[in-house]
């Protein structure tokens, strides 16, 4: 396929993800809705089910989840509980609800109740000190359990043998997104922000054994391409998600380009590859554990700015002149982390800008105003 | 457990005198801040702790600890909340985080609330807006003839009052112009909490604790002890959760041997262990009295003990205090009086942290309806005994965000059942994402499972910012009209 040709497929495939489940359940294939955050999609995979990303929505109105939320909650969450209330996730075949986030904690009680008799709920509670033998046994606990009920759901037992495959699978997949994010800024005159993001989020919607290739496919064509000539400006993204078409749009209208990011959405989740061994549950509870420099995840050497500055050295390598935040509104970890991410920023002469965004979000000329201004101090 | 009275006409308010108990649960808390403070003046270490972590362990090593979130109250209760707050925002902290963590981390970054006041003579500059109105000897309010407004009672008037960071005036040369800022600083007890050698985290109560301790540890740079408690969706601790936490234990007082210098004494941490089941337990029978009704005390009493429960769990005097507690309020009962200074006509389950910067607006309407509150969640949150480390381990597991919410409904019920509630108040708390969370879907079930209504308003445990007092008022108004007509239909049923 050519490039323009797998780009427009990404496009679709982002802008409409009930399709995508309407065509697996018409393959006969069933469906796990995964809510974020580090949920071993590789589980729902070698069971031969498809995980399904669900991380809000831009188009929906938060209405039925009121009855369950009050305002003061992340609109991803809340869009979340409100796509299975309001019949937009009615063909899935169960949710897995991780925990580990404050909003998350009451909204997997709020799931489990709401989907009653609809849905399977999975529940999933990581834990912080997951590095020694004790956190990897408690991970591997957890994971067992979440084993133990997608194999229900499945109807066939999960082996060694297909979560193996799995996990390879996955660490293909994880290479060829870094691999393309690279790309992405090489050839950033072809793929712009939005595409990008397009490309990226499409990851969510697809199997793994069919988003893969078609991501390689896409890097190859992209290898050949002599590199852009890029005369805009080059940033870092950083925050939960920022998949939004409109706000991406005002970045590639002002002709600033992503140079890599540190979302939770895009690279913080394909950054850290799982071991491949004979012991495949150990396997990702390992991967769990080498998560890295997350603001949701415990830093056992908190004293140090260890987040801060790698993220600044990451906008240092990636080439990038600036960094923009985009922070998810009532997202406490990320909130909590700004501070010290601005000193490392600060301490590296790092420009950034901060931008609150939320799901519920309609207008952009705020941050169409903050991006233009930030444009024009990048290219001073 | 208390048994319920059988005379149920209205009791006498308490003469306005603080029972032995109450004395000494003040000097209890008084206590372990001062020893604290010492400990600091001799050169050892001293923790900041987390409200529910264990603190069975520092105990065994005679490390001395305090609590940020009971400083937090304290401070949000003396009303700088605010301006604390609005020091983190400028430090970057974002005003939807957690007031008391705001106001902690401003703390612990060393600001401060001053009172402003002339270098040149050292006199305080007195905002001439606070103060109370003057009275004269009939108790009449007097009128300024100039302006034609109430003229304010220079006894009850205070100086300005501005954001200054310690760790400035510290810096200054030793003389008077120092002296006089450091004597500036507000004089509230909670200002005087020495900063953090160590951090202790035990996240069952929120995440947030994580990234929180996680900062002060950064400013300070120190070490940080973590005590994990993944959320927990059943309703028994089962063992692998348990063997985690076990292990945590063990992680932790390595951590504790190196910080105190000390090796892990057995014998302390089996007493501090019977000393804080006592406490519990003691703590628990407080709390029981509320089921008498009418009750021998206020409800909101128990907002103010709970200081002792979070921070002297492992402390014998905490046992004594509230057992002495227990007696002051068993004399109540035989005399018939109580520490509500209102007759009681209703009685509420209160959900949630109270607006600790607007206490008296919280009580008024409750006062004006004459609702007393005998029902809180801290009761059985932390009335846990246990009998061995793995029982320990479940017991810690068990905090009120850390339960799914059968369990939380299942405390919460029991409760309002013992203590016999009529309605149901909940605090949307813009502090605390864990904790209101699920509170519309528990709402939905004590309607259900109680017969009984309840009411939400919005508010904040320390930020003045987000309380409505009239939305507030209107809510408890709305409560006892559906309390009323609740018991008009039980009536008319049982007719």
């Amino acid at each position: 396929m050519s490039i323009e040709a797998l780009l427009d497929k990404f496009a679709a495939v982002s802008a409409h993800p009930k399709a995508q489940l309407k065509k697996y359940k018409a393959e006969g294939k069933k469906v796990i809705g995964v809510l974020p955050y580090y949920a071993p999609e590789e589980l729902v995979d070698a069971a031969g089910m498809v995980p399904m990303g669900v991380w809000g929505a831009n188009d929906q109105t938060i209405s039925m989840a009121k009855e369950y939320c009050a305002t003061f909650y992340c609109t991803i969450a809340q869009l979340g509980l409100e796509m299975l209330l309001n019949g937009t996730l009615d063909e899935l075949d169960g949710v897995i609800t991780p925990t580990i986030c404050d909003t998350l904690r009451p909204m997997s009680q709020n799931i489990r109740v709401a989907m009653g008799g609809k849905m399977p709920t999975i529940f999933l509670a990581h834990p912080q000190n997951r590095f020694a033998e004790w956190g990897l046994q408690f991970t591997m606990d957890q994971y067992h359990e979440v084993k133990r009920q997608l194999e229900k759901i499945a109807s066939k037992a999960i082996t060694p043998e297909a979560l193996q495959a799995s996990i390879k699978l996955y660490n293909r997949y994880r290479r060829a997104a870094r691999r393309f994010v690279e790309l992405a800024s090489e050839h950033c005159d072809v793929i712009t922000a939005v595409k990008r993001m397009q490309v990226l989020k499409s990851a969510w919607f697809m199997a793994k054994s069919e988003y893969t290739p078609l991501l390689e496919e896409l890097n190859a064509e992209l290898e050949k391409l002599p590199a852009a000539k890029w005369t805009g400006s080059k940033v870092v993204t950083s925050g939960i998600i920022c998949d939004n078409p409109k706000l991406l749009q005002i970045f590639d209208d002002n002709h600033i380009a992503i140079a890599a990011d540190d979302v939770a959405h895009e690279s913080r989740f394909f950054k850290t590859d799982a071991p491949e061994t004979d012991d495949p549950i150990r396997d990702l509870a390992v991967q769990f554990a080498n998560r890295d420099h997350d603001i949701l995840l415990y830093d056992p050497q908190s004293a140090k700015n260890r987040r801060g500055e790698f993220v600044a050295e990451l906008v240092k390598k990636s080439g990038a002149q600036g960094l923009v935040l985009f922070m998810q509104q009532f997202c406490d970890p990320e909130e909590m982390e700004y501070p010290y991410l601005k000193k490392a920023l600060d301490d590296a002469g790092i420009p950034h800008i901060k931008l609150g965004i939320d799901q519920q979000m309609r207008d952009f000329g705020q941050a169409q105003t903050a991006i233009q201004a930030f444009a024009d101090v990048l290219s001073l | 457990m208390a048994e319920e009275v059988k005379n149920t006409e209205a009791k006498k308010p308490a003469k306005k005198k603080v029972s032995p108990g109450v004395l000494a649960l003040r000097k209890v808390v008084d206590d372990v801040y001062e020893q604290a403070r010492e400990a600091k003046k001799r050169g050892e270490p001293v923790g900041w702790s987390s409200s529910k972590f264990p603190c069975e362990l520092a105990e065994a090593f005679d490390l001395k600890v305090v609590y940020p979130e009971n400083q937090a109250a304290g401070i949000a209760a003396n009303r700088d909340g605010e301006m604390l707050c609005q020091a983190a925002e400028d430090m970057g902290y974002d005003n939807d985080i957690c007031g008391y963590t705001r106001i902690s981390l401003a703390y612990a970054e060393g600001f401060r609330v001053g009172r402003k006041f002339d270098p040149a003579t050292g006199e305080f500059i007195i905002n001439p807006a606070s103060g109370k109105p003057l009275k004269d000897e009939n108790g009449n309010v007097v009128i300024d003839p100039e302006t034609g407004k109430p003229k304010k009672d220079p006894k009850t008037q205070v100086p300005y009052e501005e954001l200054v960071n310690i760790n400035e005036i510290e810096a200054l040369p030793d003389g008077p112009e120092k002296e006089m800022r450091l004597k500036a600083l507000k004089p509230i007890r909670q200002n005087l909490m020495p900063m953090p050698d160590f951090v202790l985290c035990c996240n069952n109560i929120c995440n947030c604790m994580t990234k929180w301790y996680e900062n002060i540890a950064r400013i300070h740079n120190i070490p940080l002890i973590m005590i994990d408690i993944p959320y927990n969706n059943d309703v028994e601790v089962d063992d692998s959760k348990v063997r985690y936490v076990r292990a945590q234990f063990d992680a932790a007082i390595k951590q504790l041997e190196q910080i105190s210098g000390k090796k892990f004494d057995e014998k302390k941490f089996e007493q501090a262990c019977a000393n804080a089941n006592r406490s519990a337990t003691a703590w628990l029978r407080v709390c029981d009295y509320l089921q008498y009704k009418p009750a021998p005390m206020s409800g909101f009493d128990l907002f103010n003990h709970m200081a002792d429960i979070v921070t002297a769990r492992g402390k014998v005097e905490t046992a004594e205090a509230f057992e002495q507690l227990a007696r002051d309020l068993e004399e109540n009962v035989k005399e018939g009086t109580t520490t509500l200074p209102f007759p009681e006509k209703k009685r509420i389950m209160f959900e949630g942290i109270p607006c600790w910067p607007k206490l008296p607006q919280l009580f008024k309407p409750l006062k004006e309806n004459g609702i007393n509150v005998t029902a809180v969640v801290y009761a059985p949150a932390f009335g846990f005994v246990y009998k061995d480390m793995d029982g320990m381990a479940r017991a810690y597991y068990k905090a009120p965000n850390s339960v799914c919410i059968e369990q939380g409904v299942a405390w919460r019920e029991g409760i309002c059942r013992d203590n016999k509630v009529d309605g149901v108040l909940v605090h949307y708390n813009r502090s605390c994402k864990p904790w209101s969370g699920y509170m519309a879907e528990m709402q939905r079930r004590f309607t259900k499972d109680l017969g009984v209504p309840t009411a939400g308003f919005d508010g904040d445990q320390a930020d003045p910012r987000n309380f409505n007092a009239a939305q507030y008022e209107t809510r408890v108004q709305g409560l006892m009209e559906a309390m009323e007509a609740n018991e008009k239909n039980n009536e008319t049923k049982e007719a």
